[in-house]
């Protein structure tokens, strides 16, 4: 098969150096070949190359990556992990022919991008799947900017390196303000397939947690202890997965990778974060430096400085930092703590920063079991377990059986946490009310609410929404009327963070008290905090079936997802 | 070569432009229509299904409430200060918890099936709920395997159990039994339980209970296995043998982390007997009690040794047969043994 990349657009002034540079950069230092010796096995470039124009052809096929002491099979797309960046200018018209080595079925799902829902990437939703062979052609009108990605949506091949960024740039030239523009994306490598991830979760105890809370460790008072065992519950239950399992990368390197970030003090440095992870929500930061958050989501927003931000998967934070000379470590400390990816963003080639060292395992707390109301209540008798799962706390459709642990006995909306463990930092931190819609929203008054419950078992990783797992609800879609505005409030009934996705639309957050607020953040993604609710606003203008998911991808497995219809569609005026 | 798959099938392309699938009932898609529309127009149709500039204009429906012009006045001057925010707006409040309107219900059901091959679509929808919910799995657990060392023996043990299903309905099979180093096996049983989640914590299990040492005799096995608050690992279960003997069984167990790999595990067992069985030495009543604390080292989650105490005593009737029988009816052992599952 031969492979025609169109010639690059035409790039503005040092925007020349855009993305992929600072990939290329370190994987030139690597001794590593491009290709693998003995076997068929490709090895895995790291990194990405820059793809743009009207026809983009992507072939996804088996690789073999390494990084640090770890190395294992990976899914790889035209050989890169992450795949190619896929460039675009927003009102261009794009064909991706993708082409699918494995010898399974596969997907791109375009993550955040406003198509037709034909062209979603979702076996099973949105169309066929690939088949093993086969070329798909994707043909849709760019109508949007910003920041997004893409990824498989078949089986948990995203775990195995199927994913790659995508950057559209704005129409009105808005991205040239930058003196350069790097692509972040965050994600994890594990040598272990994801089959047997899920097997383990299935059946052993916090097989890849290894900070639970012990007799010799954490402050937890005795009565504390005792009121969490009793619940079965352990407050040390933050990634289903981790450092046990994972090497935590930025573009597809590993710490022991050495990626570097170049720039020349006084540069205006653009850095598009993207959480193209399967399971870890980061912390961002470095230190010493502040980030500008200018985007969320592909969105943008107004100005917020901050020192330090947590993404959940799959959402992206565009943030411009101004560097002083020297070496700055770009830091994503997964939130468990149990390790990091890291970066250097620095004026001297070759000049390694410093990485900091990971910071205490946080602790969940009351407010993370749905009571955050209750707080300074004495709770250390153990006899409060039957109030943990009050069936009369959640609508009657809510399926209160084996896949259901814990019904949030006050859960409130938390848009105002900053996120697991950086609540209690001495820095500014972002938070989901510190966002801003830069673009003023149409001014709609939601005609209905409806409710969705998170729901879970930690003891059988079962997870669900409403207590009914995927496999239990394929033919009961969630519905809306084409154009509907319904604001839809999510009650996380468990006691993780879930990073929820509506594919082809975007919501506003309701992350504030004015009902005619024309600001909301636009999202494709939000976090809902344990224990509590988060709201969103959403005109249903997109007609067609869509996936609705838990991004964690081992949730999602397990049932965490649903298909949201938006009918009818229109009549051609 | 490049194979293109045919991206999108003009006819059902234009089957989603030119046919109003509003007016669609839910089982029948819109062909006739469809051939009408391709018959009269010649060329492919462009595939975006929306408008794409960016303010979206939606396209009103009839029966649909005109959207609200963006608020004109200064609303601090209106008085909505004060305004309690779950009271939406002027008077028209949203429907709480409402279902979606009529018009929701509209189209195909699935709206790929009018666009690519349905069968097509039916597999990969069979797959997609096989990949989100409905895997089936399993595993095996030597839960412990141990030598016992007291005064008057040197003896072994096994208990084992593994299990296949979803996460309500499984199959478990479970073994235990014991015997002297270089003497028999003294005691040997099978259990095949079929499984049901009851609870998000337990699982209720029924199936059948074949013992092979000290005599072949089959039982009905009724019983409960779960979870139970402060993480004790229960499983009881009531045995109707083919006699017509009752009995029942209780242990439970607690894993202690010390460290990430350290664990201490106390451990509880339980027997009970409804009525007298000689030929078995029991006595009705409680007939047996063991209670032991065994410290494991996880060298991996799936493989750990341990070392611990234990202390097994026959109580009442039961206690008095064994002495009868010039047994021992207590005593302690030293264990050491090994834990794993894959
Ligand atoms: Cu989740």
């Amino acid at each position: 098969m031969s492979r025609i990349i169109k010639p690059s657009m035409p790039t503005v002034s040092r925007r020349g150096l855009i993305a992929s540079t600072a990939a290329l950069a370190a994987a030139a230092a690597l001794p590593t070949p491009a290709w693998a010796k003995g076997g068929s096995m490709r090895h895995v470039k790291k990194g990405f190359g820059t793809y743009t124009g009207e026809d983009i052809n992507l072939a996804i096929a088996g690789a073999h990556y390494a990084t640090g002491g770890r190395s294992g099979h990976a899914i790889a797309v035209d050989g890169m992990i992450p795949g190619p960046l896929i460039k675009l200018r927003e009102g261009q018209d794009v064909r991706l022919n993708v082409t699918n080595n494995l010898d399974e079925d596969s997907s791109i799902h375009w993550h955040g991008l406003l198509l037709p829902f034909q062209f979603d990437g979702v076996p099973g939703v949105s169309f066929p799947g690939i088949k093993p062979g086969e070329t798909f052609t994707y043909e849709f009108p760019i109508r949007q900017a910003g920041t997004y990605w893409w990824h498989s949506h078949s089986g948990l091949q995203e775990q195995m390196g199927h994913y790659g960024p995508l950057v559209i740039e704005a129409k009105d030239g808005s991205d040239d303000r930058f003196d350069r523009d790097y692509i972040v994306l965050l994600s994890e490598f594990t040598p272990i397939h994801p089959h047997a991830i899920m097997r383990k979760l299935k059946v052993g105890e916090h097989y890849f947690n290894n900070s639970m809370m012990t007799a010799t460790e954490g402050d937890m008072s005795g009565g504390e202890r005792r009121m969490w065992s009793g619940m079965r519950m352990n407050p040390r239950d933050i990634a289903d997965v981790s450092a046990p399992a994972y090497t935590y990368l930025i573009n597809g390197h590993g710490p022991a990778d050495d990626l570097e970030y170049l720039f020349t003090p006084g540069e205006k440095v653009r850095l598009r974060i993207i959480n193209g992870s399967a399971m870890t929500f980061f912390n961002m930061r470095i230190p010493r430096v502040p980030m500008t958050v200018i985007q969320a989501d592909g969105q943008d927003v107004e100005d917020v400085e901050v020192d330090e931000l947590q993404i959940g998967v799959a959402e992206t934070y565009d943030v411009v930092v101004t560097p002083p000379d020297g070496s700055h470590a770009l830091v994503a400390e997964a939130m468990d703590r149990s390790g990091m990816g890291i970066a250097s963003l620095t004026s001297h080639k070759g000049h390694k920063a410093v990485a900091p060292s990971l910071r205490e395992v946080p602790t969940l707390t009351m407010a993370d079991m749905g009571m955050a109301g209750m707080e300074g209540m004495d709770h250390g008798s153990g006899g409060m377990d039957h109030s943990m799962r009050d069936k009369n706390l959640v609508p009657s459709d809510v399926e209160v059986g084996p896949g259901v642990d814990m019904i949030a006995p006050m859960p409130v909306d938390r848009m105002d946490f900053p996120g697991l463990g950086l609540d209690t930092v001495d820095h500014r931190v972002l938070r989901y009310t510190d966002l801003r819609s830069k673009a003023m929203n149409p001014h709609r008054m939601p005609e209905r609410t409806i409710q969705i419950h998170l729901t879970g078992n930690m003891e059988r990783y079962m997870w669900s929404f409403d207590g009914k797992n995927f496999t239990s609800v394929t033919d009961d879609p969630i519905r809306f009327g084409f154009d509907e505005r319904v604001r839809v409030k999510l009650v996380n009934d468990t006691m993780m963070a879930h990073p929820i996705h509506l594919h082809g639309h975007f919501f506003e957050l309701v992350n504030g008290d004015n009902p005619h607020d024309m600001h909301q953040p636009r999202k494709h993604t939000v976090i809902v905090q344990p224990g509590s609710s988060a709201t969103f606003d959403l005109t249903a203008d997109e007609p067609g079936d869509w996936a609705f998911h838990c991004h964690l991808l081992y949730h999602m497995h397990a049932g965490m997802m649903q298909v949201v219809t938006v009918r009818p569609f229109p009549q051609e005026a | 070569m490049m194979r293109r798959l045919v991206a999108l099938p003009p006819l059902a392309m234009l089957l989603m432009l030119a046919a109003p699938l509003a007016a669609q009932s839910h089982d029948h898609p819109p062909d006739k229509a469809g051939e009408k529309a391709k018959a009269k127009e010649g060329k492919p149709a462009a595939p975006p299904l929306t408008p794409m500039a960016a303010p979206v204009v939606p396209l009103r429906l009839p029966g649909m409430p005109q959207p609200e012009a963006p608020p004109p006045v200064d609303h601090k001057a209106m008085g909505h200060g004060a305004m309690d925010h779950g009271d939406m707006d002027h008077g028209t409040a949203p429907a709480e918890d409402a279902p979606p309107p009529a018009r929701a219900m509209s189209g195909p059901r699935h709206a790929a099936d009018a666009i690519w091959a349905k069968d097509a679509m039916a597999s990969a929808r069979q797959q997609l709920k096989k990949e989100n919910g409905g895997m089936s799995t399993g595993m095996f657990l030597i839960e412990r395997l141990e030598a016992r060392v007291s005064d008057s023996a040197e003896a072994f043990l096994w208990d084992v159990q593994g299990w296949y299903g979803g996460d309500i309905h499984r199959v478990f099979l479970k073994s235990e039994g014991e015997g002297e180093f270089g003497g028999t096996v003294e005691d040997a049983e099978v259990q095949v339980l079929f499984s049901r989640a009851i609870g998000p914590f337990f699982d209720l299990q029924a199936g059948a209970r074949v013992d092979l040492e000290p005599e072949t005799r089959s039982h009905l096995v009724l019983g409960v296995q779960g979870l139970a608050p402060y993480m004790w690992h229960v499983d009881g279960a009531l045995f109707l043998s083919d006699q017509g003997d009752l009995t029942g069984r209780i242990e439970a167990e607690h894993d202690q982390k010390i460290t990430q790999q350290l664990i201490l595990q106390p451990r509880m067992e339980l027997e009970l007997s409804a009525q007298d069985i000689a030929e078995r030495a029991v006595g009705a009543g409680l007939t047996k009690i063991e209670a032991g604390l065994r410290l494991r080292y996880e060298i991996r989650r799936e493989f750990a040794p341990y070392v611990g105490v234990g202390y097994e005593a026959k109580l009442g009737q039961t206690a008095d047969f064994a002495r009868a029988a010039g047994e021992g009816a207590s005593g302690f052992a030293l264990l050491a043994g090994i834990r794993a599952w894959f």
